[in-house]
């Protein structure tokens, strides 16, 4: 963060004793006077740098995926926390980008909102060609890691972790994108509290050609620890599957969760004061 | 061809409807030495004849690899050629990087034809005096496109451009239709055989000639001159019935597939079939 201090010596402005406040204030246009520097800029003014917003707002939590054998499974959460509060319940995370591919994502679901209409943009560009060619999931795999990577590179990044799968001529495909453009492919992935959570139980349990009932199965298990265990996180789910033939996201459901345990029916009663 | 007081800029039609530069410009092709495409179900052939100004000099470079599943053969003004493969290698190169799966040649062809088709269009410009057969796979299999300086594009079972062109056309007609299941070295010696047609009374050999392949899971190479010399001399083992010579007939539209009209092609090219190389063009 860049604090008045240090902006005050590169302008290199003479600083007298009572007048350093008022020089102050006159930097920020907008007069933020409480602490730390607007964490983006109101306007450009010379000799201050440019920032751009670098905190998330509203955000989604984990994403999970897996292949399985007729193509791709992926799981999310519908909530949207802002800060500690679970403020939107009904948050779709995931999304068709084509036919044959599917995006979900945690982080800023604003940034994820504008992603997919980038990733909208591309597929109309690609169709219009209508040449026999179409994007692949490795295609958009890679075209959102360039994206991700550029914006990170000038300090402007999209708060996101991604999740791009997907089926083309029989060739399965499951990827990560990360907000700093770090990208990778694997048969299992999660992201956010799921990468701790989630897969190791994947590790453990995931297999090749798993069939959709497994598959579900499995991801049902990981959303249940994740429900428990990430405060975020709330029960209410979509489950997608992306075949060679299309996508198709579930409806919202819930999950079986057991919360009739023996230390929730008296919490207190091994704490010697509470009531 | 007559000069007329239509012809001096790209951007004057005449009053037939026709641009004569860029006509102009198609005739540059047809002064090139002859460049020759085939396609099978999995591999692409591409021939060039190699024309050198003089004995001291080296002869033109014709063919060129574009990407590992694209590769050119030109006729024309080279010069003009070298600048169009630089802009294929480099959206191929760029599709690459940002997508991580080859450029689609079909996507590329279009790609160059709009370029082509700029220049015909704009008076500080003038169209490109080089005609392109691009050769390269796609999701969908292996296709020939050819470019012209028009911007227009055409896709091909077989084509050839270029003087002396017309010998080898006759030739892939009459055999155009086997070529779909053809093996790579019968593709190849078909490929030398609409050469030898070209060549006419020139004996064939790896120094005139030169030969490149693409297929489905083999890169664009371009054959070295010992592979291409144990081609050539393969041809005079297989039953060859091509060897009476063939007498250039005048100039007919070749019944290859899907060739659409070039603009103004009705007049042009008369007297240009036959006439060897000038200087500048190969």
């Amino acid at each position: 963060m860049h604090h008045p201090q240090v902006l005050r010596s590169q302008m290199r402005w003479e600083c007298h004793g009572g007048q350093e406040e008022s020089k102050q204030e006159q930097i920020y246009v907008g007069r933020s006077l409480m602490g730390p520097p607007t964490p983006f800029t109101l306007m450009p003014m010379p000799g201050v740098p440019i920032t751009h917003t670098q905190q998330p707002y509203v955000t989604g939590t984990s994403v999970l995926g897996l292949i399985y054998e007729g193509g791709v499974l992926i799981a999310a959460d519908t909530a949207g926390s802002y800060g500690s509060t679970t403020r939107f319940k009904s948050v779709e995370r995931m999304k068709a980008v084509s036919n044959n591919t599917l995006l979900g994502a945690s982080g800023e679901i604003s940034d994820f909102q504008a992603i997919t209409q980038l990733l909208d943009r591309l597929i109309v560009a690609d169709a219009m060609w209508d040449d026999g060619n179409d994007l692949g999931p490795l295609d958009i795999h890679n075209y959102l890691t360039r994206v991700m990577y550029n914006r990170r590179n000038k300090f402007d990044p999209l708060w996101n972790t991604l999740i791009l799968g997907g089926v083309k001529n029989g060739v399965k495909h499951l990827g990560s994108v990360s907000m700093i453009g770090v990208h990778y492919v694997d048969n299992h992935i999660a992201t956010g509290f799921g990468i701790h959570l989630a897969q190791p139980i994947f590790r453990e349990e995931w297999k090749e050609n798993m069939t959709l009932e497994e598959g579900t199965r499995l991801l049902e298990k990981a959303l249940l620890v994740l429900f428990y265990r990430d405060r975020s996180a709330i029960n209410k789910i979509q489950v997608a599957n992306v075949t060679e033939d299309g996508v198709h996201i579930s409806q919202p459901y819930a999950l079986k969760s057991e919360w009739n345990l023996e230390a929730f029916k008296n919490p207190t009663a091994s704490a010697a004061g509470s009531w | 061809m007559f000069r007329n007081q239509y012809d001096t800029d790209v951007t004057t039609w005449s009053p037939a409807g026709r641009l004569h530069q860029v006509e102009y410009a198609m005739e540059a092709v047809k002064q090139g030495s002859a460049a020759i495409g085939l396609r099978s179900k999995t591999h692409v052939v591409l021939a060039a004849v190699n024309k050198a100004s003089s004995e001291l000099s080296s002869h033109q470079k014709k063919l060129f690899k574009i990407d590992n599943h694209i590769g050119i053969a030109m006729a024309g003004l080279t010069a003009d050629g070298r600048v169009l493969s630089r802009y294929m290698r480099s959206e191929c190169i760029n599709h690459k990087f940002v997508y991580e799966s080859p450029l689609p040649v079909g996507r590329l062809v279009v790609q160059v034809a709009d370029k082509a088709q700029v220049c015909t269009q704009r008076s500080w410009k003038r169209p490109y005096g080089v005609g392109l057969l691009v050769a390269g796979l796609d999701e969908t299999g292996p296709h020939l496109y050819q470019n012209c300086p028009s911007g227009n594009y055409f896709e091909f079972h077989a084509f050839a451009i270029g003087s002396r062109s017309q010998a080898a056309k006759t030739y892939l007609e009459r055999k155009f239709e086997s070529f779909m299941d053809c093996s790579k070295e019968e593709l190849v010696r078909h490929a030398l055989h609409a050469v030898k047609e070209s060549l006419q009374e020139e004996e064939l050999s790896s120094a005139n000639c030169g030969v490149a392949i693409v297929g489905v899971g083999e890169p664009f190479v371009i054959l070295d001159s010992k592979t291409l010399q144990a081609y050539i001399e393969s041809l005079e083992g297989a039953k060859d019935d091509q060897a009476t010579k063939i007498e250039v007939e005048e100039e007919r539209n070749p019944a290859v597939i899907e060739r659409q009209d070039v603009s103004g092609g009705g007049g042009v090219g008369v007297g240009a079939e036959g006439e060897g190389p000038s200087d500048m063009e190969t």
